[in-house]
């Protein structure tokens, strides 16, 4: 079924009021009576969290587009918080007897008097519109989106007699969100998502290479103009040839020099999950206690926030109803913010910093990333290339992890090259490294001043939630860490 | 006592009614399934409740096959007046995609002879769990934790106790009709130590199983979790080099799973697997011997019937180093023209040693005993791997000190060829099912 479009709240006038939820059921009685039955046992807030979630992707293999996927999530959430303590759970019936069922259910984490539950409702207006999207993606027909995997794939094959097969994926999302809380505010938003992956495999002289190149924005169709598909094309095939020229990495401590873009990965995991403030809470995070601290050299400056339009990790608003703007991690060297939802923002006093968010209404808010980047530094990215004896410039990245408290974390490196002597020689292929996250942030010697966003479809896994996010950094230089390379035996 | 728990009778209803509606709408084939999983946890820290949570979902999953176009939807919401509609896009969905003959429902006689075997896979006294069970369990497992020797060190204890139920039901157009419940149950601390040099290593353990009483000691989930956090302290890295390697059987399943990603037909079919034409080859060491097993009772990925309704049997992958088998489904079986076996994973049976984790460090003399694995990631076209590790020195047959930023890489065609040892100690968590494994002549990556 097709609900109604989302009316802006300015276009409602004076019934305020939820408008997309009205086509489930869902207007202002049952929003009440739910937070009310939330906080029939003494919570101190509450919120309901409804999502209605529509995705497609289309799979084109061996030529044709051959395979389709459709899903439909619709379900709210209900949170009751005392202190630093939740309760949670949903239902995806909404009826008002399943809704209030939930909610008591996830008030049991108070225990005592009923507290009172808003009365009226105020929508907040006025949000920021970061999503370039002109057209909706459920208006988009499946006939517009097929051209466009087939297209590909002719080019593809078309660059290089050495290319076997080619998988592309495409991708298109709208999610549809109400947020109610016991402060009275309603908050509505409608997300898009699209993404685009060209995955192609390479044989020569009998052996065999794959590789992949993806690009993902909260954008609609004209997202996928002339330009950059040439490039999806012609990096995807690039970077699987290059496979057979490269060599093994060596192992050990060593410099390594991170490109432009996507190396943003080693701030994601060197520093951005060690400054959500759950972890800090609770004391298990390595930078807790480091609010203040010098952790890096004056000219390193990280920031987290949601506002680049139309980026995969942008959001008008997080999950919990709050504006999503920009947060300093690092200031000048020094530790500044943590990135809070509002129940860590409660617990240090401080407001909320617009990152709480959540995979869907199936789970309570955390503290997330969003778009996580380094701003541009004194260095050239020649310089910082030159000033290498011996190491590794890494430009391509599959995945990472980290552990919170140990500070331990890793990046898998797809393509790079060896420097040597100041110069890239060989490339090389498939090999991790491992840092530990302050002391590798005290390792950055330089930063260049060609700060690159990625557009990649980087997706964050916490708790077992995954939401999308963003990811940037200029050229930099580490000037120390372990490169899971081989040993010589 | 019987385990044989049925679904609801709505369940069959809807689903039967989803592949009405589907074949009246033009599908020539429709395979429907409806699943419903209810999930109840508790989660402490630091002497009280930090969340619970308790959660119901269900959802509508159909494969339409429409004049040899192929597509799969799902939904949650299952009002009747939107699963109507919905089908009916799907329908039309479905017939914008090209044609591809391969598109089929299994052959229905994979249907047959499926293996009646109780899996014990439900425990009907789920319902008696009660909150403040759950709560007891959850502070006796922080109790235990801070029960331990250089308590002072311990940062913050988070224990879970939690539970699930999940029933399904499926149906296909072409004669399938299966159903299954199970049930499981967890205990798990988790334990944040404060180091010198400032890190704050966590670590953790669980019990549990298909029934309450698998659950376990809350004591012993405890002490263990903070005894592995504390083992933790001091850790650092050493010297790259070529080392053996006894991995964990806890830790085992990273490894294992980059051996098995390559065996699938979708991955043989599209060149992506280091495996592909190795049949009838020796992959591994002699000592290399699994098989995918669906039928283990209580198995955490034991079944009748695979994701098609294939009936289960006895998949060899391994037998003495050599591969026998690779995972095919009825797709990619087709355009490979090599016959189904099933498309997933269930169980795994691993031919054991005689050793115990003890022994087999003891004989390592020296190397490096991996714990657990961190990030990294291994390519299944060309099988080389490069993955983060910690875990401990064995130095003279003894575990010593810790390591962590560490790495190894090589390629999994050799790798498994240096598989010197297998344990007898398949970790029962896990359905992958794991022994200690030990490798000789890996390059780790430190200082």
């Amino acid at each position: 079924m097709n609900p109604p479009p989302l009316i802006t709240p300015e276009a409602k006038g004076p019934t305020l009021g939820p408008t997309y939820f009205t086509a489930f059921g869902v207007d202002e009685r049952l929003i009440r009576e739910a937070l009310s039955a939330a906080l029939s046992q003494g919570g101190e807030y509450a919120d309901l969290f409804f999502q209605h979630r529509v995705a497609h992707n289309f799979v084109l293999e061996d030529g044709s587009v051959n395979r389709a996927f459709k899903g439909t999530e619709l379900g709210v959430g209900v949170r009751v918080v005392k202190g630093d303590q939740t309760g949670y759970a949903f239902t995806e019936d909404l009826s008002l007897q399943s809704i209030r069922e939930a909610a008591r259910t996830a008030a049991t984490i108070a225990e005592g008097a009923r507290t009172d539950a808003p009365q009226r409702f105020h929508v907040t207006s006025g949000l920021p519109s970061r999503y370039a999207t002109a057209r909706r993606w459920d208006d988009v027909r499946p006939e517009e989106k097929l051209p466009l995997l087939t297209g590909l794939n002719d080019r593809t094959f078309s660059m290089n007699d050495a290319i076997r097969k080619v998988n592309i994926t495409f991708g298109d999302e709208m999610s549809a969100i109400l947020i109610a809380d016991s402060t009275g505010r309603i908050v509505e938003d409608l997300q898009p998502m699209t993404l685009l992956y060209l995955s192609c495999v390479a044989e020569r002289n009998g052996e065999r290479e794959q590789n992949t190149y993806g690009v993902a924005a909260r954008q609609d169709m004209s997202f996928y103009s002339k330009d950059r598909l040439d490039l999806m094309v012609k990096e995807a095939v690039d970077r699987t040839m290059i496979l057979f020229d490269a060599v093994q990495a060596p192992a050990g401590e060593m410099p390594v020099v991170l490109g432009a873009g996507a190396s943003g990965i080693l701030l994601h995991e060197a520093i951005g999950h060690g400054m959500e403030a759950d972890f800090n809470r609770k004391g298990t995070s390595i930078y807790a206690d480091k609010i203040g601290k010098k952790v890096a050299h004056p000219f390193v400056n990280i920031v987290d926030e949601g506002t680049q339009e139309g980026a995969r990790g942008s959001i008008n608003v997080d999950d919990e109803g709050n504006a999503a703007g920009r947060t300093n991690l690092v200031e000048g060297g020094v530790l500044t913010t943590y990135l809070h939802d509002t129940i860590s923002a409660k617990h240090y006093g401080v407001k909320p910093t617009g990152n709480g968010r959540r995979e869907s209404y199936q789970y309570a808010p955390l503290p997330r990333m969003r778009s996580t980047y380094m701003l541009p530094g004194p260095h050239k990215k020649e310089e910082i290339i030159a000033s290498v004896k011996k190491g590794l410039y890494c430009s391509n990245f599959t995945n990472g992890q980290v552990q919170i408290g140990a500070g331990d974390f890793t990046f898998y490196v797809k393509n790079g090259y060896l420097i040597e002597d100041g110069k890239l020689t060989r490339p090389i292929k498939d090999v991790n490294i491992i840092g530990n996250g302050p002391r590798v942030l005290e390792q950055i010697d330089m930063v260049a001043d060609d700060l690159t966003i990625d557009q990649g479809g980087w997706t964050c896994g916490k708790d077992g939630q995954s939401v999308p996010v963003s990811q940037g950094i200029p050229t930099v230089r580490v000037a120390s860490i372990t490169v899971g390379g081989r040993s010589e035996g | 006592m019987t385990t044989r728990e049925t679904v609801p009778e709505e369940f069959r209803s809807i689903a039967h009614d989803a592949v009405r509606v589907a074949l009246k709408a033009g599908a020539n084939g429709v395979s429907a399934r409806i699943a419903k999983v209810r999930e109840v946890g508790v989660q402490w820290r630091d002497g009280q409740i930090e969340q619970v949570t308790e959660s119901t979902t269900r959802g509508l999953g159909l494969s339409l096959y429409v004049d040899n176009r192929f597509a799969s939807v799902s939904t949650s919401d299952l009002r009747r007046e939107a699963i109507q509609p919905f089908i009916a896009d799907a329908v039309a969905m479905t017939r914008t995609l090209s044609e591809d003959a391969f598109r089929t429902l299994p052959d229905p006689a994979l249907y047959a002879n499926r293996p009646t075997l109780d899996l014990l896979l439900a425990d009907p006294a789920h319902g008696t769990m009660t909150a403040a069970r759950r709560r007891d369990l959850a502070r006796a497992i922080e109790d235990a934790a801070r029960s331990v020797p250089k308590v002072d060190r311990i940062l913050s204890v988070t224990t879970s106790v939690s539970d699930s139920r999940s029933e399904m039901f499926r149906v296909t157009s072409n004669g399938f009709e299966g159903e299954r419940v199970d049930t499981s149950f967890w205990l798990s601390g988790s334990v944040t130590v404060q180091d010198d040099d400032g890190r704050r290593p966590e670590e953790g353990d669980l019990s549990g199983g298909r029934f309450i009483g698998d659950l376990g000691d809350p004591g012993a989930v405890g002490r263990s979790s903070a005894q592995r956090a504390l083992s933790r302290l001091g850790a650092g890295k050493v010297s790259s080099g070529v080392m053996t390697l006894v991995l964990d059987n806890r830790a085992g399943g990273r490894f294992v799973g980059a051996l098995l990603s390559p065996l699938a037909a979708s991955a043989i079919q599209q060149r992506r697997s280091f495996l592909e034409g190795r049949a009838g080859q020796a992959v591994g060491s002699p000592l290399l011997s699994l098989a995918d097993e669906p039928l283990i009772p209580r198995g955490f990925g034991s079944r009748h019937f695979d994701g098609e309704g294939i009936s289960a049997r006895r998949l060899p992958l391994f037998e003495a180093g050599v591969l026998k088998n690779y995972y095919v489904d009825t797709y990619y079986g087709k355009k490979l023209s090599m016959p189904p076996t099933t498309g997933s994973t269930s169980n795994l049976d691993w031919g054991l040693g005689p050793k115990s984790q003890a022994e087999l460090i003891s004989e390592a003399g020296d190397g490096v005993f991996v714990t657990g694995f961190l990030g990294g990631n291994s390519n299944g076209t060309t099988g080389d791997y490069s993955l983060g590790i910690q875990g401990f020195m064995i130095r003279r047959g003894k575990v010593a000190e810790p390591v962590a930023e560490m790495n190894i890489s090589g390629n999994q065609l050799d790798l498994w060829k240096r598989l010197v040892g297998v344990g007898n100690d398949p970790y029962e968590y896990s359905s992958m099912r794991t022994p200690t494994l030990v490798f000789e002549g890996v390059s780790f990556a430190g200082v």
